[in-house]
């Protein structure tokens, strides 16, 4: 019997949500490890049992759990996440140099291969390598060294690297997406790196095109198409088919294209989801409407989908890491918000049911798909 | 035997008990305390103090006899009410929110 398993990650907790393939009836267990800020949970492609998670608190900085029975129990794992050799400093604020300092692991990314590899990107923005389960942590310190690291600048929610896409095709090619340096691209398993901003143009840099200082929020790409990525912009929603080398706008009919969730339809490469949000001063949908947008041909045209979310007086925010899909055969559709609601959709997206609507904020949504 | 009582956070981490009995051998200090509950319970490395440079993070504090001992030298010794194990030694996090 399939079923699913959504991994909910919240300001005060960790909640594993849990359905059979039908997706009508949910058990909600948690809050798991809670009061800690969890920003994310992702399960092992290899071994679905095996999950990782990110526990961290401003007082009492980063844990790492993992489960090895798909959530039932966790043990803390390695939580020394050392810089390379002598990290140095980026660019503060204010322009200044400022010492390179571990805040908080944002994103857990398990190997598409190994069950004991996984991929850590963190603040100060960095990426980390476990191939012991969690044990130890390497840096991939290429990254910040051959893409001069010390020009970056963060944004106002941190510089953090929050994205991770291993390619389905070639271990050796990942992307990864920096708030707010941009996207940057290895093909040699993480030595060297190249940033792939090229059309891009964000206003509130000097240079509008610059080769790095784009404040990404995420993006995403379909296992079947590893080349053609989607990318959710502080403004604009892009796409590159030429896995990063070049990208083209598509935001085309979009209330709004500010936002931070984009995601990919499971068996439909060119079917995209996003959730506009107003703007970057005004975090919450257009007109108190929550909103799923869906593009069909890749972009440009873009279709609201409301059925059962909120339709006046919603003001909530969904967070980068806060969507994912089933690939059941109908393909399910899952998002958080900063009100704790969770809203799965069985169709596509054509309708929504809220799985939980009072959790803490929401972090960050991940699903599996189970045999 | 020195008795710490943790804070809400970490008691998450050691199976939800708040106060720990530790041995403690030599001088009895924040910096000999902290190295004996960490042996003990590893998971709570980095989490009271840098694991690196060994600083208390910038969000805890620790106290004992009505005292706030944060700004002590980690190697200071600690009240002899906290070595006979009458007072108890408490990391504790700083207050915030509203």
């Amino acid at each position: 019997m399939s079923g699913v398993r959504v991994l909910v990650g919240t300001k005060k907790g960790a909640f594993i949500l849990t359905s059979d393939g039908q997706r009508k009836d949910w058990k909600v267990n948690g809050p798991l490890f809670e009061g800690w800020e969890m920003y994310h949970l992702k399960g092992s492609p290899v071994d679905p049992n095996r999950i990782f998670a990110s526990q961290s608190t401003g007082w009492f900085g980063q844990i790492i759990q993992r489960s090895d029975d798909g959530g039932t129990t966790w043990a803390p794992v390695g939580n020394q996440f050392q810089y390379d050799g002598v990290p140095g400093t980026h660019q503060w604020y204010d322009g200044t140099p400022h010492p390179w300092e571990f805040a908080r692991v944002w994103h857990l990314e398990p190997s598409l291969t190994d069950p004991d590899t996984v991929l850590a990107g963190v603040e100060d923005a960095a990426l980390f390598r476990s191939s012991d389960g969690g044990d130890t942590w390497g840096e991939l310190s290429g990254l910040r060294n051959s893409e001069k690291g010390s020009s970056w600048q963060p944004g106002a929610g941190g510089m953090c690297l929050h994205t991770i896409l291993q390619s389905p095709t070639d271990p050796d090619r990942i992307h990864i997406a920096i708030s707010s340096a941009g996207v940057f691209r290895t093909d040699d398993g993480g030595k060297t790196w190249g940033p792939k901003n090229k059309g891009l143009h964000s206003e509130g840099i000097p240079d509008g095109d610059a080769e790095v200082g784009h404040c990404v929020h995420r993006i995403a790409l379909h296992p079947l198409r590893p080349d053609t990525l989607f990318m959710q912009k502080h403004w604009d929603v892009m796409r590159s088919d030429d896995a990063g080398d070049s990208w083209t706008e598509i935001s085309g009919n979009l209330p709004t294209d500010f936002g931070f969730v984009i995601d990919v339809h499971a068996h439909e490469p060119e079917t995209v989801y996003v959730v506009p949000i107003t703007s970057d001063s005004v975090h919450f949908p257009p007109d108190g409407k929550l909103r799923v947008y869906r593009s069909t041909t890749g972009g440009n045209e873009w279709e609201p989908l409301t059925k059962g979310l909120p339709q006046e007086n919603c003001y909530v925010d969904v967070l980068r890491d806060a969507m994912a899909v089933d690939s059941l055969d109908s393909c399910g559709v899952y998002f958080g918000t900063t009100g704790g609601q969770v809203y799965a959709s069985s169709n596509a997206g054509d309708s929504w049911e809220p799985i939980v609507r009072d959790l803490p904020a929401v972090l960050s949504v991940e699903v599996q798909t189970l045999a | 035997m020195i008795r710490v009582v943790l804070p809400a956070h970490l008691k998450t981490l050691v199976n939800d008990r708040r106060e720990i009995k530790l041995e403690v051998t030599g001088e009895i200090t924040q910096r000999s305390v902290i190295d004996a509950l960490e042996a003990r319970f590893p998971v709570l490395l980095g989490t009271v103090r840098d694991p690196v440079t060994q600083k208390r993070r910038s969000f805890v504090r620790f106290f004992a006899c009505e005292e706030d001992l944060s700004h002590e030298s980690p190697d200071a010794p600690l009240p002899d009410a906290v070595v006979s194990g009458s007072e108890v030694f408490y990391i504790v996090g700083a207050m915030a929110g509203g």
